[in-house]
């Protein structure tokens, strides 16, 4: 074996730092992206190296809060796939429909995207009212943002495109005011929607849910930890419920997989087999 | 661990690339044995699409690059639209929504690099015709590694932005018209 390079050892110290000090394990995130992501930090924060970037992290608390929102990526946009919606809103809701009482976890939320999108379509389905969605990260800073539903205007026509093409049944703009640079979503869109600090890495199983969604999170995790997290949507979930990851992502490498069976492959939605 | 792949080869482009893309695959010969993997910015959100065009085009096996996967020698794998794309030390890909790099994603700088980290002199990257100037740092990063770098001659691609950049930024160890591109990956990998 060759020696590994410098940066790479940086790398290891740093997740090691993070650790032992704050209790965050960044140890089982895919390791490529990760680098990259602590690249960018060192560089934005005008360091010379990974090395000083660790320094400041073992002495400065108030540096840890930045530090998780640089590491995380809250990068989403509303009906993200708007496929993967219309499958939702098509083969899961009218199941979903026969219970009097649901709860949907919507795990890695990032600025609230996703949750917003799926209570208009949950509302629209007319399953809203009956509905309690739990929408959870472990970056307090996208949690907030999340909570005030607040985007860029320029967004706004993409996301009308991706609610349409999902098989929403209005316009968009029926959800939102617009205003200055941004569009703020509808405050009668929040009364089902709690926000919740809940980290995949450390944290229990959570809520009962009906249903969890759960995409583009588990791409950034190694199998053992994508396993864990999938060991943990199962335990979670209901006797029945469903599962839907992101567009590109497998459960071929979990051997948790096992226990799912997907009905709807290029949607990446699973069902949580009935245990005997 | 995996037994090490000996060779790689990351092609980049961007407007223009699906024609470029055809011209080298095509000519790359039958038993290439490098892992060749493809970073396009062609627009297309249908990665299938693309992957099936290249296909009729390349004696190679062509397939959708995917997460956790191992990179398969002799064969060639396109990045999905709308993701990074990154090789792993253990060989295999994986993928992320990180925000845009130059504009793009999947962007050429983010491939290059962690393949750079990866394979060092094991990996030859190509830059070719496009409108924007990723690929300009990866391939920087590619030689800064002991890697070899083709670019395709600006005067002869279609957009010369993209294979201007990364000379400026990285310089080459090759620079020729895209019609000779696959011969000096041929080559390279006698
Ligand atoms: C790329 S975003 C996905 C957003 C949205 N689900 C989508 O697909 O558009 C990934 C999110 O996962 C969150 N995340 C990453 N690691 C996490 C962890 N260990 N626990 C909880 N959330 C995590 C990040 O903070 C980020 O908001």
């Amino acid at each position: 074996m060759s020696r590994p390079e410098a940066e790479d050892v940086e790398v290891e110290l740093f997740i090691r730092a993070l650790q032992l000090r704050h209790g965050y394990d960044f140890s089982q995130y895919t390791r490529a992206s990760f680098k990259r992501r602590v690249q960018n930090l060192v560089s934005s924060h005008g360091f010379a190296t990974i090395g000083d970037l660790t320094a400041r992290v073992l002495r400065d608390d108030a540096f840890l809060a930045p530090l998780v929102a640089g590491l995380s990526v809250p990068v989403s946009e509303m009906f993200r796939n708007p496929s993967v919606f219309q499958a939702l809103r098509q083969e899961v809701f009218p199941l979903l429909a026969s219970y009097p009482h649901l709860n949907v976890w919507q795990a890695g939320c990032a600025f609230g995207e996703e949750v917003y999108s799926l209570a208009i379509l949950l509302e629209e389905a007319g399953l809203y009212d009956r509905t309690q969605i739990y929408a959870t990260d472990f970056n307090d800073a996208a949690l907030g943002r999340a909570q005030e539903g607040i985007f860029p205007l320029r967004e706004a026509r993409t996301y009308s495109e991706n609610y349409l093409a999902a098989g929403g049944s209005g316009s968009l703009a029926d959800y939102y005011h617009a205003r200055y640079e941004h569009i703020k979503l509808d405050e009668r869109l929040k009364r089902n929607i709690t926000f919740a600090n809940h980290n995949l890495v450390a944290d229990g199983v959570f809520c009962e849910p009906h249903l969890i969604l759960c995409r583009n999170v588990l791409i950034y995790f190694t199998d053992t930890l994508q396993n864990r997290v999938l060991g943990l949507f199962r335990d979670s979930l209901i006797r029945g419920g469903f599962l839907c990851l992101g567009n590109k992502e497998t459960l071929d490498f979990a051997p948790v997989a096992k226990d799912f069976t997907a009905i709807n492959q290029r949607a990446r939605i699973f069902r949580l087999a009935a245990r005997g | 661990m995996n037994a090490a792949l000996s060779q790689v080869v990351a092609l980049g482009c961007s407007a223009g690339g699906l024609q470029a893309l055809r011209v080298v695959l095509g000519g790359l010969r039958p038993d290439f044995p490098a892992a060749v993997i493809v970073v396009s910015h062609t627009g297309s959100e249908d990665v299938e699409m693309l992957v099936s065009l290249l296909a009729s085009h390349s004696k190679l096996k062509v397939v959708e690059a995917t997460e956790r996967r191992l990179l398969l020698s002799g064969t060639v794998h396109v990045a999905p639209s709308g993701y990074h794309l990154y090789v792993e030390r253990d060989q295999r890909f994986s993928l992320s929504v990180d925000p845009k790099v130059c504009f793009v994603r999947p962007a050429i700088d983010v491939l290059f690099k962690s393949a750079a980290d990866v394979f060092g002199a094991r990996l030859a990257a190509v830059v070719m015709t496009g409108a924007n100037d990723d690929g300009a740092l990866g391939l920087q990063a590619v030689r800064a590694k002991g890697g070899y770098a083709i670019v395709q001659d600006p005067l002869d691609a279609q957009a010369a932005v993209m294979p201007a950049a990364a000379l400026r930024v990285a310089g080459a160890d090759v620079i020729c018209p895209l019609g000779e591109i696959a011969a000096a990956l041929n080559a390279w990998c006698a």
